[in-house]
């Protein structure tokens, strides 16, 4: 197989990764670069100036702010996400009414269920987004007429418009679309435990909870910790960009007094809005680390000892 | 369970009048005994389900709902059921709100990034898994590397990167974009496929004389096909859906894709208080996916849950 094959694999390789380098590579690096200086994006000239827009950073109030709310995203969004759809692709699983012989069965209609809520993880962030800032609309939206119709009239709240609420209202639109997601894959997990682990477990007179805790998540573990990492990059990325982007009030998102602003999109208005393309990409470096960090941090607490099965 | 069965049957051949009732009475007890904890289980979990079920296909209804509603009724009954079909509001939506236009702009890009992206990453995955060169676990992990940083970070050089190249606002200069963002996950997974794949296929086309490339194209690749449809699938919904590399590189109005379209068009629509024909824009681009979804159900899930898993 020596024939050619050194001028083989630089063809094959030279334009994707011309393309990479270009458009991926460089603009990561450059990226960095341009945070030690004071480029302002719109003219060609700009000096190096050190460590000064780091310095301005860690005395930007909005800068911690959105830092703030970006590691709330981090923190709250893969426990809910992950942890609901764990206990629903559980319910799914194993949950069912036990049959003659079975040690565990799914419930009925369990393909229906896994079919329904994978809807959301189809359709664009930003449809998703759209339809939810006008379910919650206080006025006219779909969840306070619900309120109405059950008798709870009194309560209407602002939802995106409350300070205090906006940032639980779009962290809860970003649950809603990544459950479904997880369920299937955990689904997929479990379905790949051996049955004799549960009929063993049921013989010992193990309970449905035992069962969980003692088999099911063991033995689901590393999709489970591979999920976490998922949903807190997109929670960290490019999907809470986005929803906050999308759904929130003011001149470009944000919400009311920048109560849901997030890094991402913090990035984006000063690169793109104010005309301070060094100081945005201070701020993505920023960014950059706290999701290496993150990563860093759910692998190192989630280290266990691989089990074979 | 198969075990359990057999003594009865077995049994049977020789006549014994208790012999049935007894296993009954035992079945009938078994029943019993994990039937409590089973059924109070059995109901709960059925109805966490059925709740989430609903709360997940609500909105959308809800959205289908509204598309159909004149202006005033959106806002006076959000919950009814519209009084008429008002086909109208979709018509709008496709001609005047430029719903068309988007529609094909994204079916241009997503096209010709789709193609670009599932030959280019598996040209670069084949030969990083198959062919041992200096810089081949390098350049896999520069490859890999580029899925866990955050895209926003490289969007502000890559925006002035664009524009020296004359590429920005084309859409030319869009499919390029996303092949280059797709090449990460596209090159783990296809690098992961092809070592899967028996090396002796290869070996005998290219004793029988084809070339490596030969080899590569009508070898290689129609035996990968189960994994370039996951990843293609994969790609395809992450390029329709893409919002946030349109929003920056990709500003002009008669360029413009699907989510950020219905993105403008909430906002000047907004003004006009055309809520209804917003609506009908919001279901007509949630439409086809989910359509494509439930048809090709299966390999869709396959597709989408295939990087998560290894």
């Amino acid at each position: 197989m020596q024939h050619g094959k050194y001028r083989f694999i630089v063809g094959f390789l030279a334009v994707p990764l011309a393309l990479y380098a270009l458009f991926v590579v460089w603009p990561f690096i450059q990226s960095i670069y341009y945070s030690l200086t004071n480029w302002s994006g719109l003219s060609p000239e700009f000096e190096f100036i050190g460590f000064d827009n780091y310095t301005r950073m860690f005395q930007d109030e909005v800068f911690w702010k959105s830092l703030q709310h970006s590691l709330t995203f981090a923190v709250v969004l893969p426990l809910i996400s992950v942890g609901f759809a764990l206990f629903l692709a559980f319910m799914l699983n194993v949950g069912g009414r036990r049959r003659k012989g079975a040690a565990i069965a799914g419930v009925r209609g369990s393909a229906f269920y896994k079919i329904v809520y994978f809807f959301p993880q189809v359709l664009s962030i930003a449809i998703v987004a759209l339809l939810f800032q006008f379910a919650y609309n206080p006025n006219s939206g779909a969840i306070n007429s619900v309120l109405k119709a059950v008798g709870l009239g009194s309560i209407q709240p602002q939802w995106l418009g409350d300070p205090n609420l906006a940032l639980i209202c779009v962290m809860a639109v970003l649950v809603w679309s990544t459950v479904g997601f997880f369920v299937v894959l955990f689904s997929a997990g479990m379905a790949s435990i051996p049955r004799d682990f549960y009929e063993a477990a049921l013989l010992d007179g193990a309970s449905r909870f035992t069962t969980f805790f003692r088999i099911t998540l063991p033995l689901l573990w590393d999709t489970v910790q591979s999920g976490w990492i998922y949903m807190g990059i997109l929670a960290l990325g490019a999907e809470s960009f986005a929803v906050v982007q999308i759904m929130t009030v003011g001149p470009n998102g944000g919400g009311p007094d920048y109560s849901t602003i997030v890094l991402p999109l913090y990035v984006y208005q000063k690169a793109f809005r104010d005309g301070q393309a060094a100081y945005a990409t201070t701020i993505g470096v920023a960014l950059l680390l706290v999701t290496l960090a993150f990563a860093a941090v759910v692998m190192k607490l989630g280290r266990r000892e691989r089990l074979e099965f | 369970m198969k075990t359990t069965d057999t003594p009865p049957t077995g049994n049977a051949l020789i006549p014994g009048p208790r012999e049935p009732r007894s296993t009954g009475a035992a079945k009938t007890a078994a029943r019993t005994e994990n039937g409590g904890e089973g059924k109070v289980l059995n109901v709960f979990s059925h109805g966490v389900l059925i709740i989430w079920a609903i709360m997940v296909v609500m909105p959308l209804l809800w959205a289908v709902m509204t598309s159909f509603k004149s202006d005033k009724a959106i806002f006076t009954s959000p919950w009814s059921l519209p009084d008429s079909l008002r086909f109208e509001n979709w018509s709008r939506a496709w001609s005047q709100a430029h719903m068309s236009d988007y529609f094909l702009n994204t079916i241009l890009v997503v096209g010709g990034s789709l193609v670009g992206t599932l030959l280019l990453g598996s040209m670069a995955a084949y030969v990083l898994a198959r062919f041992e060169f200096p810089g081949n676990r390098f350049l896999y992990f520069l490859f890999i590397g580029g899925m866990s940083f955050p895209v926003i970070l490289a969007l502000v050089p890559l925006f002035y990167v664009m524009q020296s190249m004359a590429l920005l606002n084309t859409m030319h200069g869009l499919i390029l974009v996303y092949i280059a963002y797709s090449l990460p996950f596209t090159v783990f997974f296809l690098t992961a496929f092809f070592r899967t794949l028996p090396t002796s296929v290869a070996e005998a086309a290219f004793i029988d004389g084809a070339s490596h490339t030969r080899t590569f194209f009508q070898v290689m690749l129609p035996m990968a096909r189960p994994g370039l449809i996951s990843v293609g699938i994969f790609n395809f919904l992450g390029q329709w859906n893409q919002y946030l590399l349109p929003t920056v590189l990709n500003t002009e109005q008669d360029q413009k894709v699907l989510s950020q379209g219905l993105v403008q068009l909430a906002v000047s629509q907004g003004y006009k208080g055309d809520w209804s024909g917003l609506f009908a824009g919001l279901v007509m681009a949630m439409l086809p996916v989910l359509a494509a979804y439930i048809i090709f159900q299966r390999q869709v899930v396959a597709g989408l849950t295939a990087g998560a898993v290894k």
